[in-house]
């Protein structure tokens, strides 16, 4: 990769804007770290899930006598045994720890064993006997909102209408520059977001939600010197396949409690939905972060967390559960499938008129976090662009799919795929350039997003797009490339004779932390006392789940500029702390580092109280800016006079905690519109593919980027963070896709499951955009988002323009493109 | 569980261990992670697919969970707790920690293993060489940029020495 240069802060070796080295990375190489799969105690058994085999089925009866009878086996439990609430979810709690009457998708757990081995407790949920009554599955989420509800809660997780500006007030366009032929692959019909307004070609697929779209032009209205194009798109469920399956260790504790090593990424909100369901007061109940394996999104929910507590509870000993990598694809929750249709109005020179949307996602059989999903689908639905006028609807379904929630750009991901295809198809109908169109709309600071809300931080949209198109593009191919280089890689099968290249470009804007009226804040504790050999060592405890992210170098290297103080150490993340909110929304960073910084300046202003106290002084008022913390002394700035640090703190530790909260938020009105949101992040992309038309091979072999990032406070993870993020934007983009058949996962393993290799992994060039973001702790935006989500538009229009296919629909298969390409011809 | 075992004795990082009756069934992951108290090869997928549990078996680059521990009987396993003295990193560890290779780590130590196996046989290994040589190995974190980065600067570091 290739960055512009980032100016570092050299006052404090390790501090803020330095690349520092990650306190875990040691053990992290050796092996010596301890994931919650490698705990280990002598007493424990192993728990393991018996899961529906069906979508959709009534439970008749379940005989566990079998398994309780097999040598080995110390219990099972079903629904009958969960001896708190019955149910658990995010936001609703609508899902239950165990099935009792019916089960609801595929995997649905129904029953628990805990054993002396792993293979005995598989027999043990072999053994088990449970009578199904299978039911037809819904599975179309066109149909969900008007079928009979398959849950007491209802088929629609919510429905989110936006109206912006007066799109009434709008004038027909001139020209609808083709309508869908429905998305490639995409299931005409009827339903939601296949009920497009009908336009020209009449094609209109059926009634519905997405499908049932508006009608216009058609002969449409002359004269009012406006364009318009439309088109329907369609996003598959991406899974977060992060590499350490789930798992945690529950150990019994001594007033009847149970504590808990679990990988996750929010450890408060697990902590109470497991002692809710285990009916348990919750400070009987303890939860400490095991060592994560990736998360991204997919540990925001509770998933063998309750199950593995009760078996330990029941047996009175430790019991470990870890999943299989077939059994982690059933067992959380992937990113939502979504169905789109847009259009898109314009003046003739380009200017953005009016967006009209409608947006489907299946949410699968469970809540989850859907609603909040939905709002930032409605929300984004313009992408980075100034749009006076928009009517938006959403709708988020239960079906009997597998369950959907929080993955990566969250919401975004999907909208994005579909604006940035629009924005290219609108360039092409005005006969511009496409990037000159995007620079043309771009979002300023003072602009209106589609919620009426004002941009009142940064918003460099400009600046990301010129970044990252001014990036060198790779060289031309050439006769002389490794034939590994070519499309389909190692298997060789392309020629290269008919390989294309092309070249697209995608921008994107997310919202940084939880919005709607969320008070999603964070806590830290910072200690600061001598150590054994009388050297200051600052202690930070915070419950932020370090999920590979870097959160645990970051909380160092703040401490070490707050403090100026080289010795940092951490305590585990648990619940004896207060709660810093999830990792997730690419929030950590600003909620949990301003946390820690927040409690660094409490405990400096204890330091600059003792050492102002040694002169006979309180520092209040005006005298407060007499003393500071230079160096290892506190200054007396009046006198000159200095007071060693190590000094002060032979009176004795200090420690201090504090809260930090984002500026609030509102919620959205009857009509979409509200300050919703915090910060936005923007990022563009320019991906270089080849693509071999015939054998619909795609190699994507260049990514340029540029990313506003606020400010750098380790350039080298903000890197680590756009890598991985662009790779799993290109999986979704050419790769990534779980089958689902009749509500049914056809591919959950790594042999059919297919995720971005080192040799799928192209090249990034990327460029931070660096403007402080004003009330960001240190100016720094969160990161983690954004090279997920405009990353896999720019890969598609790439192959758009490589091939000249539509491509509505991602991940782009082999047979999207050979076989259109067949028919074309 | 209990018909089928069987004990036998395992030269793990130039020391034996004994696994005293252990289910015939038995992975060399398994045995290794919760047996021999060796947790650092890692199980993301028990079936070949994602290198994290690589291990050197008589010299060889294997998936840990596709051999049964009673099979690895009279071969000399490496694992990642002993390419490098105890306390002491190797090169290739070194060059992870110095180039950002790690962020959540589970891939880690497979991909150690997979670069050890490659420096060795293949010292000069070019780019594309190296992207083949790690492709049995998946990390979902990275996107692989650092862990190019962190082989290069190995390779380079030996060439210097």
């Amino acid at each position: 990769v290739s960055t512009t240069p980032i100016r570092t802060h050299e006052d404090v070796a390790g501090g803020v804007g330095q690349t520092v080295d990650r306190p875990d990375g040691t053990p992290k190489v050796t092996g010596a770290f301890a994931f919650s799969g490698d705990l280990h105690h002598d007493r424990m058994l192993w728990g393991r899930t018996l899961r529906s085999p069906h979508p959709s089925a009534r439970i008749r009866s379940i005989d566990i006598g079998p398994a309780l009878a097999i040598p080995g086996v110390v219990a099972v439990l079903t629904a009958e045994d969960v001896p708190g609430k019955p149910t658990y979810g995010l936001e609703h709690k609508d899902q239950p720890v165990f099935a009792s009457d019916v089960v609801r998708y595929q995997g649905e757990p129904v029953a628990a064993v805990a054993a002396d081995h792993p293979e005995t407790a598989l027999q043990a949920i072999r053994a088990i006997v449970v009578d199904y009554e299978v039911t037809e599955p819904l599975t179309d989420p066109e149909r969900a909102r008007d079928a009979a509800p398959i849950h007491p809660d209802g088929n629609v997780f919510r429905h989110l209408p936006l109206r912006h500006g007066d799109p009434d007030g709008v004038a027909p366009a001139d020209v609808v520059a083709d309508v869908p032929r429905s998305a490639s692959g995409a299931s005409a019909g009827s339903g939601l977001v296949a009920d497009v307004p009908r336009s020209a070609s009449g094609a209109s697929a059926g009634s519905g939600l997405v499908a049932d779209v508006p009608r216009s032009a058609s002969g449409a209205s002359a004269g009012s010197g406006l364009v318009a194009v439309e088109g329907s798109y369609e996003v598959g469920m991406q899974d977060q396949a992060f590499l350490g399956p789930e798992s945690g260790l529950a150990i019994p504790t001594d007033d009847g409690g149970v504590e808990l090593y679990i990988s996750t990424q929010w450890l408060h909100v697990d902590h109470e939905q497991v002692a809710a369901c285990l009916g348990l007061e919750p400070e009987r109940v303890r939860l400490v972060l095991g060592g994560v394996g990736g998360a991204f999104g997919a540990r925001e929910d509770v998933s063998l967390q309750v199950h593995v507590c009760l078996l330990a509870l029941r047996t009175g000993r430790p019991v470990k559960m870890q999943y299989s990598r077939e059994e982690s694809f059933h067992g959380h929750v992937h990113r939502h499938p979504a169905r789109m249709w847009f259009r898109h109005t314009a003046t003739r020179d380009g200017e953005l008129v009016k967006l009209e949307a409608r947006i489907l996602l299946d949410g699968g059989a469970y809540a989850s976090t859907s609603p909040a999903v939905l709002a930032n689908a409605v929300c984004f639905a313009g992408g980075p662009y100034r749009i006076p006028h928009a009517v938006v609807d959403g709708w988020a379904v239960r079906t009997n799919n597998p369950p959907c929630g929080a993955m990566r750009g969250f919401g975004v991901v999907q909208v994005c795929f579909a604006h940035e295809a629009q924005m290219d198809r609108l360039a092409e109908a005005l006969g511009m350039d496409p990037v000159e169109l995007r620079l043309r709309n771009a979002l300023q600071p003072g602009d209106a997003l589609l919620t009426g809300q004002v941009i009142t931080g940064t918003a460099p949209v400009r600046e990301v797009i010129e970044a990252c198109v001014a990036h060198d593009l790779p060289p031309e191919p050439s006769a002389d490339d490794d034939p590994m280089l070519l499309p389909g890689g190692a298997g060789l099968v392309a020629e290269r004779r008919h390989v294309r290249r092309g070249v697209g470009v995608a921008v994107s804007i997310k919202n940084l932390m939880y919005s709607e009226g969320f008070d999603d804040y964070s806590t830290a504790a910072v200690r600061l006392e001598l150590d054994a050999d009388g050297r200051p060592v600052a202690t930070v405890h915070c419950a932020a789940a370090e999920v590979g992210q870097g959160f645990v170098t970051l909380a160092q290297q703040i401490a070490r500029t707050e403090l100026h103080v080289s010795q940092v150490l951490l305590k585990p993340a648990d619940t004896t702390v207060g709660s810093a909110g999830s990792t997730s929304a690419s929030r950590q960073t600003w909620m949990s580092g301003g946390a820690v910084q927040l409690a660094c300046r409490a405990v400096r202003e204890v330091l600059l109280e003792r050492a102002a106290a040694r002169r006979g002084e309180a520092i209040t008022g005006a005298r407060r800016v007499r003393f500071d913390l230079r160096g290892d002394e506190v200054v007396d700035l009046d006198s000159g006079a200095g007071t060693p640090v190590v000094d002060l703190l032979g009176e004795g530790p200090i420690e201090e905690t504090r809260e930090h909260h984002h500026p609030p938020t509102d919620p959205l009105d009857e009509h979409g519109q509200g300050n919703a949101h915090v910060s936005f992040a923007f990022a563009a992309h320019r991906a270089v593919v080849d693509v071999d038309p015939d054998l619909g091979l795609v190699r994507v072999l260049h990514i340029a980027t540029g990313q506003d990032v606020g400010r750098a406070l380790n350039p080298r993870a903000v890197v680590g963070q756009i890598e991985g993020g662009i790779a799993q934007g290109v999986g979704l983009a050419v790769m990534e896709e779980m089958v689902i058949d009749e509500g049914r996962i056809r591919n959950a393993s790594f042999t059919d499951y297919l995720i971005p290799t080192a040799l799928d992994m192209p090249e990034v060039a990327a460029t931070l955009i660096e403007q402080p973001e004003p009330g960001a702790p240190f100016g720094a935006k969160g990161v983690g988002e954004p090279p997920t989500i405009s990353s896999t538009p720019a890969v598609v229009a790439a192959i758009r323009a490589a091939t000249g296919l539509p491509l509505r629909r991602v991940p782009v298969r082999p047979q999207d493109i050979a076989l259109t390409t067949r028919v074309d011809a | 569980v209990t018909t089928d075992d069987v004990s036998y004795t395992l030269a793990v990082n130039g020391t034996d261990h004994d696994v005293p009756s252990a289910w015939l069934g038995e992975s060399l992951l398994y045995v290794l992670r919760e047996r021999l108290g060796l947790p650092g090869s890692k199980n993301a997928c028990d079936q070949g697919e994602c290198g994290s549990c690589s291990v050197l078996l008589d010299g060889v680059l294997v998936c840990s969970c596709c051999v049964l521990g009673a099979d690895a009987v009279d071969a000399q396993v490496r694992t990642v707790e002993g390419v490098a003295p105890d306390g002491d990193l190797s090169d290739v560890q070194q060059a992870f920690l110095d180039t950002g290779a790690v962020q959540c780590g589970f891939c880690t130590p497979g991909l150690v293993m997979a670069v050890h196996d490659l420096l060795d046989r293949a010292p000069d290994a070019d780019e594309l060489a190296v992207r083949e040589a790690i492709s049995g190995n998946l990390c979902r974190c990275t996107g692989y940029g650092r862990i190019l980065e962190a082989i290069e600067l190995a390779q380079t570091r030996r060439g210097g020495a």
